[in-house]
């Protein structure tokens, strides 16, 4: 583990990764997210706790995942992708990485009820699931616009126990989701953890979560070097809306040689076209107008509808130590076809971001010919389907 | 000139020293602590309603009649895209005033103009003040005689920046104590508020409730213990009776989503005034 001060190592003691970070959330709260702090750091240092959660990646979740080497997609790029497989997790996301270790940190500190929001609604499905598992109760918020574009998550959701409230207000998306969930956690605080579905809101929360996401880089780590005799990626790719599966990959390969690249939808670069600011609990980048109003981002995928970016990735951009990039939505359907058609698997629309930059780096030069690239594809394409099938009629 | 520091009928300067009232060692009190001390003093229960700046064209009289039908501050809301303290009532307002295209300048501005003769606090989220810098907009807040301001999401740990500047300024920043602070905390958290302490009253956000909670009498009482500078409980105050129920161990109260709600449904500076009246009544009886 990397420490202190080192790029991806602990916060300080504010929660601040560089000058990103910090809690920002009314005083109500300021209390749940210390104890919340505490328990994360005793359970994180509690050998049974560890035990438990690795049992449940491993037996439940399905961990380890595989990584594939894209035989024919490479000879079409003329570069080596290898994707890590996080869609063939229970639940079909890294989500679950996550959401198993909240579940367990909510029983650990006797709340029997969580709730989450959710965009695409991966996260929700994965928070209902380990609800149902560990016999929590579950109440997911969702965008009214994600309601009806990913509607067979909303289902999924209730067939898993769970009760899903649509979100009316704002741009109706993933951003209005968490201040709904926000507003009813600051109400229900005592009895309920708040399961954030991302590195993001207020300090331990973009910690606790990249902590639960590593995983995902230091099996890709040692899974790459297996596989290619000791060598580490030259450039690692994930996408990037809050940045949870991008922080976990990144996590792994921090302290290899490898350039890490963060792939944002273009109607939601908040690297890209954000400046700081302090919204959901957190400074970080946004997207917003000249006073401080945030903006509605604008996507195809409901999982990278989000003005803003987890405080860690904004802090890996100031220091340079990673690079974020933007794809528009032509380019993402591209990519998704062609991962479709050259190796068989459907990704989700969120890391069909990341796979649309790396097609567009090896057609113009920015990845070299040959260049080792490891992806993260962290979930599956089928929540998805229906939304291509419009877009492409 | 601040319309803030202009003398109300009846009531000491705002502003100028109360001699006596101040804590042995705490800093010599602004504009709005000055005011809430010597009304207290005077024996009066402290009355600060709640008005969304930018709801409607005449949101200046709104606040003009408030301050005539006996309120003792003022709170003025700068509307923010994305308030995670607020009910389903101030998220209207906002929505409402954002539409109108209202900015912090505005409203600024609003206040500035007018003369409203008690104490002004500005509330509003942070990002707004980030997004300007935590001087320029202290700077910018005193320009338009607010005395005070209340910020929900910058909590005492991540208050310091925005304090220094706002005391360098002769802003008065209000803090929050939740049900759920700690006395330790609570100590703390009293030692840094200015103006008064903004006691929330119940876990949840801005809105009416049918009963006074019994964590807002627990919370001004626990307060209260900690401190001499004024006690107002805000969230979930609704009524006229629920003020006077409150107020027997608070200091006074801050009212918001009744009277928005009011001014939602098209009740105006008239509808305003009465409604503030009828809390004043019940205060002073």
């Amino acid at each position: 583990m990397v420490v202190t001060g080192q790029p991806m190592g602990a916060p300080d003691p504010g929660g601040r990764f560089g000058g990103f970070g910090g809690r920002f959330v009314p005083e109500s709260l300021v209390p749940a997210c210390l104890e919340l702090e505490t328990a994360f750091a005793a359970a994180w240092a509690d050998r049974s706790f560890r035990d438990r959660l690795d049992g449940l990646l491993a037996d439940y979740a399905g961990r380890p995942t595989p990584l594939t080497a894209c035989t024919r997609l490479s000879a079409q790029l003329g570069v080596n992708v290898v994707l890590k497989r996080e869609d063939l997790t229970h639940t079909g996301s890294h989500k679950i990485n996550n959401v198993l270790g909240q579940a367990l940190l909510a029983e650990r500190m006797g709340k029997h009820r969580v709730i989450a929001e959710t965009g695409a609604g991966q996260h929700g499905v994965a928070t209902a699931t380990a609800a149902a598992l560990l016999g929590l109760e579950c109440v997911v918020y969702m965008g009214e616009v994600d309601v009806e574009r990913q509607a067979l998550n909303v289902f999924r959701m209730q067939l898993l126990g769970a009760q899903v409230r649509p979100v009316t207000s704002g741009s109706r998306t993933l951003k209005d989701a968490v201040n709904e969930a926000l507003r009813e956690w600051v109400g229900s605080v005592e009895t309920t953890h708040y399961c954030i579905g991302s590195v993001m809101g207020p300090h331990p929360y973009p910690y606790l979560v990249r902590e639960l996401q590593r995983v995902v880089g230091e099996e890709a780590r040692e899974q790459y070097r297996g596989l290619s005799g000791g060598e580490d990626p030259d450039v690692v790719v994930a996408c990037v809306g809050g940045g949870s599966n991008a922080a976990g990959t990144f996590a792994g390969f921090v302290a290899t040689r490898a350039e890490l690249v963060g792939v944002e939808a273009a109607g939601g670069a908040a690297v890209g076209r954000g400046v700081p600011g302090v919204v959901h609990g957190m400074r970080s980048l946004f997207l917003q107008d000249e006073v401080g109003q945030v903006l509605e981002a604008e996507s195809i995928s409901a999982g990278l509808d989000y003005p803003g970016i987890g405080p860690e990735h904004a802090h890996l951009a100031e220091i340079g130590r990673a690079r974020y990039e933007s794809v528009g939505d032509d380019e993402v359907l591209g990519a998704f076809r062609l991962l479709a058609e050259t190796e068989g698997i459907l990704p989700a629309l969120e890391p069909a971001h990341a796979l649309a930059w790396v097609v567009r780096a090896a057609g113009n030069g920015t990845l070299r010919p040959g260049a080792n690239v490891l992806v993260t594809l962290s979930g599956r394409g089928d929540k998805d389907v229906q939304q291509v099938r419009e877009m492409l009629s | 000139m601040s319309a803030a520091a202009e003398t109300a009928p009846g009531s000491p300067v705002p502003g100028s020293p109360v001699p006596g009232s101040p804590v042995p060692g705490s800093p010599v009190p602004g504009a709005l602590e000055a005011h809430l001390r010597a009304r207290r003093a005077a024996g009066a229960k402290l009355l600060v309603p709640y008005v969304t700046g930018g709801l409607g064209d005449d949101w200046v009289e709104v606040v003009q009649a408030v301050a005539a039908a006996g309120a003792d501050a003022i709170e003025v809301g700068i509307p923010f895209s994305d308030p995670v303290m607020d009910g389903p009532v101030i998220q209207e307002a906002s929505v409402r005033a954002l539409r109108a295209r209202t900015t912090p300048r505005r409203v600024l501005q609003g206040i500035a103009a007018a003369e409203i003769g008690i104490p002004v606090a500005v509330m509003t989220y942070y990002n707004l003040v980030a997004r300007a810098g935590d001087r320029r907009m202290a700077a910018e807040l005193h320009a338009a005689g607010v005395a005070a301001a209340i910020l929900p999401d910058l909590p005492l740990e991540e208050a310091g920046p925005w304090c220094a500047e706002a005391d360098a300024a002769g802003v008065e920043t209000v803090l929050l104590a939740a049900p759920t602070t700690d006395g330790p905390r609570l100590a703390r958290i009293v030692a840094r508020s200015r103006g008064f302490l903004y006691a929330v009253g119940l876990l949840g956000v801005t809105g009416e409730r049918e009963h006074v909670a019994r964590s807002a009498l627990e919370i001004a009482r626990r307060a209260k213990a900690a401190t001499d500078l004024p006690v107002l409980v805000g969230v979930g105050v609704s009524t006229p009776a629920q003020a006077e129920e409150i107020c027997r161990v608070a200091d006074g109260v801050v009212v918001g989503s009744a009277l928005v709600r009011r001014l939602l449904a098209g009740e105006g500076p008239e509808g305003a005034g009465r409604f503030v009246a009828e809390m004043r009544r019940a205060l002073d009886a």
